[in-house]
């Protein structure tokens, strides 16, 4: 049998401050974006998504960029770089975002929160280092760029992660989803957002690397949290219909194609009181108004067989029509989920398609996204 | 000796010439992580050693299965097939993958026994 899975990687890895904790549960650990990281613990990923779906897991992502941008024009000098509403963003609420570059490609996906004092930003593992040089290079002069690498990120996610973090600091409670402040956990100062990457309710928390293992025993000794890899993260990313960067969104993708035009706030597109004013506008406007080619499509198989990133979607006679971007067998759902670009004529829900797989030609049919219900609180 | 070893981590038990068993190493199963879907050869089709002979699917990854030695495949795990997981909880026994009719004993006498076996693995 032959899989990359069954390769070693000897390059060196760095190590986030849970490194140690994740050995100790007996993670497998694997490289990802430079990091040695935890893909699964002993319980293995299918235990891990479910207990997440049903229960509370808890996930380092200490691997992402965590950044502070300071200063009075800081959500102006954002909106340079994102087509995003920041500078009416409250102080405490999240916004989804991403970096787009001159084609109206998307450079990284992020999540903004603007805090009393300054916006937090939290990017992707593989894309900070760029994004840390993007911004000084063309917001630098107006803001502070503060990156933040002595914190750590974990994510407590699923319907019992409020009760479980609720012991640790019942004034959580108050948060709805995509809202943040900062709380008292564990004796460590984090800052805390109702968000995450699953499609369940739960928070991501910004602690001081120092406080972070004592913070993850704290939660882990809750009788509904459990350790989750990020096996379990993907999957239950995909079940929700959320983009993986570098998948399925990359520099060649926009936002328009990729079915992320809800995240456009009006303010910024054609129109709008401040529309435009960022890499690539005059692309993505003229994709707002004529509409696009190709489309991001939620895929579900008719058979049982696994459809995979790579694999070729075609029509009834073999001609080609896209490529998977994602795909696995969904393990709540219990069927082979995929997303795919495909041409906008061949789109439509419920329209049947064919992904080829090993030779064979694999019935799958156009369909909403997600695949499991959102379950935020709101 | 009657179970040998691949280099690609499948296992041949060959106490029955005519119908020797075949699966994946508690190895490749740990590796793989949860399996959940596997595609089994064609009874009565014959392969040649090295042929790929089925696939076995986790929720991360996909992996070949191939034939440790040349011959007929007589019978395939059907209760596998509806429960892949088997290949994780036993690969060694309730997850067997297929059964084969073995025609050149030189060929199993050339795979691993368990000490090569285990000792390839101290090198991965």
């Amino acid at each position: 049998m032959s899989a990359d899975v069954l390769r070693q990687n000897p390059a060196p890895l760095l190590h986030t401050p849970l490194h140690a904790l994740h050995v100790e549960l007996g993670a497998k650990m694997v490289p990802f974006a430079g990091y040695a990281m935890p893909v699964q613990y002993p319980a293995g990923i299918l235990a891990e998504h479910r207990h997440c779906r049903y229960e509370a897991a808890l996930f380092d992502v200490s691997h992402m960029g965590q950044l502070q941008l300071r200063g009075d024009d800081a959500a102006a000098a954002l909106e340079s770089l994102v087509p995003q509403d920041i500078i009416d963003l409250p102080v405490g609420k999240q916004r989804y975002a991403f970096f787009t570059n001159t084609q109206g490609g998307l450079r990284d996906d992020l999540m903004v929160t603007r805090r009393a004092d300054h916006l937090f930003l939290i990017v992707n593992a593989g894309c900070k280092v760029d994004d840390t040089q993007h911004l000084i290079t063309h917001i630098g002069h107006r803001c502070h760029i503060v990156p933040m690498p002595d914190h750590a990120l974990l994510a407590l996610q699923g319907p019992k992660a409020v009760v479980a973090l609720e012991r640790l600091n019942p004034a959580v409670a108050t948060l709805s989803f995509m809202t943040g402040g900062d709380f008292d956990l564990a004796g460590a100062a984090c800052f805390v957002t109702r968000s995450g990457y699953t499609g369940e309710d739960g928070f991501e928390i910004s602690v001081p690397a120092d406080q972070a293992v004592a913070l993850a025993r704290a939660l882990l000794a809750q009788p509904e949290v459990k350790p989750a890899g990020l096996g379990a993260r993907d999957t239950l990313r995909l079940e929700a219909g959320l983009c993986l960067y570098g998948h399925d969104i990359d520099a060649r993708t926009s936002p328009i194609e990729a079915g992320l035009t809800w995240a456009i706030q009006k303010i910024r597109r054609p129109g709008g009181a401040r529309a435009g004013g960022y890499p690539g506008a005059n692309v993505i406007d003229g994709q707002l108004a004529a509409g696009v080619s190709v489309k991001r499509v939620g895929l579900v198989g008719l058979e049982k067989v696994p459809v995979r990133e790579g694999a070729a979607i075609v029509d009834a006679h073999g001609s080609p029509l896209g490529r998977v971007t994602s795909g696995t067998l969904g393990p709540t759902v219990h069927e082979p989920i995929a997303m795919a670009y495909l041409a906008v004529n061949h789109a439509g829900l419920q329209h049947e398609v064919y992904a080829e797989v090993r030779g064979k030609r694999l019935p799958m049919r156009v369909s909403t996204m997600p695949f499991t219900p959102h379950r935020y609180h709101r | 000796m009657t179970t040998k070893f691949t280099a690609d981590h499948e296992w041949i038990n060959i106490e029955d010439h005519d119908a020797a068993v075949v699966g994946i190493t508690l190895h490749a199963q740990d590796a793989l992580g949860d399996v959940v879907y596997v595609d089994l050869p064609e009874v009565g089709r014959s392969y040649t050693q090295g042929d790929v002979a089925g696939v076995v699917e986790s929720v991360k990854a996909a992996a070949d299965i191939f034939m440790p030695v040349t011959g007929e495949v007589v019978e395939v795990n059907e209760a596998l097939r509806e429960n892949p997981a088997l290949a994780n909880s036993d690969p060694m026994g309730e997850g067997w993958f297929f059964k084969v009719k073995v025609t050149d004993m030189a060929q199993f006498d050339g795979l691993m026994d368990p000490p090569g076996y285990d000792a390839l693995l101290k090198t991965l």
